[in-house]
């Protein structure tokens, strides 16, 4: 038996378990381990963070023309100025540098609005992205038609160069990868068997080996006079590479659809390729658009590795830009600017798939 | 019989005509020499052991699995490997399944249109109206909006009635539709198919459920080790049943 029945008011909690104080207590304080892993990460910042910031920020150097004005004993980021044409355009005719910034513009124009959900035309600008952009780029860097003067391949370069190959290699390896994984799951021997070749024979050779293939040996086979673009080589090689891997991506998601979905479909009436339009693939490929993401982001930077037949991508025209003797000692500088580039796309890219993912996750699955 | 051999589109109006049919897995012979009539408007209950091939008999006849010898007819149409016949057939027959296959990344009233549109080529706002005419059938509109993964297993099924219902099916395949669900969604769920029946609808039904099948069975089919053991009207199968193993199983089920 309790006594009378006194209403409580609601009053705070202790001040320990609120606010800053608590959030430390609960964070950083909670155990003998983690306050030993807070004061070492402090060390670690106290040590590591003073000394970047006065390189890369106080002491650096960023107004001037050349060498001359580098005279802090910090970063040299004068250097990155003075050659930023390079880096950005490789050796594009300067006077023609209005045809890349468009492409950097139409680029922008249809990918940055896919960032907000609440724009209304995201479907019908991701579709522009996907399909006109890679034709008008297409038309308006190699030049040649309407009246535009044209731009040989081999002057092209920088960060453009390393978009046009990640962007081309993007656009085409998750389609030709689909394809690819739904062959190899296909009922049709032929078929299947021509996928898993495909796909083991691209995945068992190392990047490196199929550009040199492309670059070196592929014209040795060819007929004489016979000699198709070194960059289309090169992004022939990249596509083909990349399908390959997206294909087994795609596979796990593929897998991972129970065999009820396209049952259900079949027995709707939907054919083979509705019901794997409309119902499999949306499932398998928001399953993996980590994986998908993680491949792009591979691509993306083994772009790089087209400095080895002689394109020169941003990284290559900064490590050419280096070696420059009217610079001294600016490596450090050039480096870490195109980590940085690369990593703001990566980045940028990593953002937008989280988006995605949380944008499409309804959230219950059976 | 021999007529509708020589030329199936006549078909004597049946709905559904097995003739000798028999189907491997491999080596294993699942269904053995099945031979089956089911009238228009006919419901039919067909129960068994596991594994004596009752779903796989139904999942045979909108060729979900391929028959490898013998003949099966649907609507008139006979099942072969004719891809335009076998989506015609499949067009005409609806199918609900034990663990419903409701398209997750859908919403119940997409899970419902998305056959109408992109087969029957339904304009968007008709396929709609008609969608939610079969929701209210089944007592959910008011789910319309939801994704299959917030509805209960009960609902679940019922919107698998639905989106079954809105191609306009002749023939409807039930292939154990309680099985997963708890006791008290079973309800809910049979309640939707007694009214299927009482409308006329042309039902095969793989189930458990007796009461069901003695309510609205025009005919119960006892399947064991891939044959048709027996067949008989529900109220002489459930008080008189004549084989032996047909006895062992009623036993069995009808114990507690």
């Amino acid at each position: 038996m309790r006594g009378e029945f006194k209403e409580i008011v609601a009053f705070a909690p202790p001040a320990s378990t609120t606010g800053a104080i608590g959030w430390l207590r609960q964070n950083l304080l909670s155990s003998p381990f983690n306050v030993l892993m807070t004061i070492f990460s402090a060390y670690l910042i106290l040590k590591l963070v003073p000394p970047v910031l006065d390189w890369a920020v106080f002491s650096a150097d960023f107004i001037g023309k050349d060498q001359s004005a580098c005279t802090s004993g910090g970063a040299c980021w004068v250097f990155i100025g003075a050659r930023l044409d390079l880096f950005i355009y490789g050796f594009y005719p300067f006077d023609q540098y209005w045809r890349v910034n468009w492409m950097f513009a139409l680029l922008a124009f249809t990918f940055v609005p896919q960032f907000f959900d609440a724009f209304p035309y995201k479907k019908l600008f991701g579709l522009i992205a996907l399909i006109v952009v890679p034709v008008v780029a297409y038309v308006l860097l190699l030049g040649g038609s309407f009246g535009l003067q044209p731009v040989d391949t081999n002057k092209w370069g920088g960060l453009m160069l390393t978009l046009v190959l990640a962007y081309v290699g993007i656009v085409a390896a998750l389609p030709i990868g689909v394809i690819l994984a739904l062959g190899r799951q296909s009922k049709m021997p032929v078929i299947r068997t021509i996928c898993i070749c495909f796909i083991e024979l691209w995945r068992g050779v190392p990047l490196i080996s199929v550009l040199f293939m492309a670059s070196v040996m592929l014209p040795l086979f060819l007929p004489e006079g016979m000699n198709f673009n070194k960059l289309l080589r090169a992004l022939i090689g990249i596509v083909m590479f990349q399908s390959a891997y997206m294909a087994e991506v795609v596979r796990g998601g593929l897998q991972a659809i129970p065999r009820g979905q396209s049952e259900a479909a079949s027995a709707l009436g939907l054919s083979y390729w509705k019901s794997m339009g409309l119902v499999v693939l949306p499932q398998a490929l928001k399953l993996v658009i980590p994986g998908i993401v993680n491949t792009f982001i591979a691509l993306f930077k083994d772009t790089t590795l087209v400095l080895i037949i002689g394109l020169l991508d941003i990284l290559a025209s900064v490590q050419s830009a280096i070696v420059d003797p009217a610079w001294r000692q600016v490596s450090t500088e050039g480096y870490v600017f195109a980590a940085f580039s690369f990593w703001v796309f990566c980045f940028g890219i990593s953002r937008y798939s989280q988006a995605l993912e949380r944008k499409l996750h309804t959230g219950h699955k059976r | 019989m021999s007529d509708t051999a020589t030329n199936p589109a006549s078909n004597n109006g049946l709905a559904v005509e097995i003739k000798e049919m028999h189907k491997w897995y491999g080596d294993f012979h699942v269904l053995k020499d099945i031979n089956l009539a089911v009238e228009q408007g006919e419901r039919i209950v067909i129960c068994g052991p596991s594994g004596s091939g009752k779903s796989t008999m139904i999942r045979c006849i909108n060729r979900l699995e391929e028959h490898q010898q013998g003949q099966i007819l649907v609507q008139g149409i006979e099942l072969t490997d004719d891809v335009k016949k076998i989506d015609e057939i499949r067009r005409e027959v609806g199918m609900c399944f034990q663990h419903f296959n409701l398209f997750p990344h859908l919403t119940v009233l997409e899970n419902c249109t998305l056959a109408p549109i992109w087969v029957r080529k339904t304009p968007k706002a008709l396929a709609e109206e008609n969608a939610m005419k079969y929701l209210e059938r089944v007592k959910i509109p008011e789910q319309a909006a939801k994704f299959p993964g917030q509805l209960s297993g009960g609902q679940q099924q019922r919107v698998a009635i639905a989106r079954s219902l809105c191609m306009n099916p002749k023939i409807m395949l039930f292939d154990e539709p309680t099985s997963a669900l708890d006791p008290e969604m079973i309800k809910e769920v049979l309640d939707v198919m007694v009214e299927l029946a009482e409308d006329g609808m042309t039902m095969l039904c793989v189930t458990h459920e007796m009461g069901f099948a003695k309510r609205v069975a025009n005919r119960v089919i006892f399947m064991d080790a891939g044959q048709i053991v027996e067949e008989n009207e529900p109220n002489e199968f459930f008080n008189n049943p004549q084989n032996d193993r047909t006895k062992l199983f009623l036993s069995q089920i009808l114990a507690h």
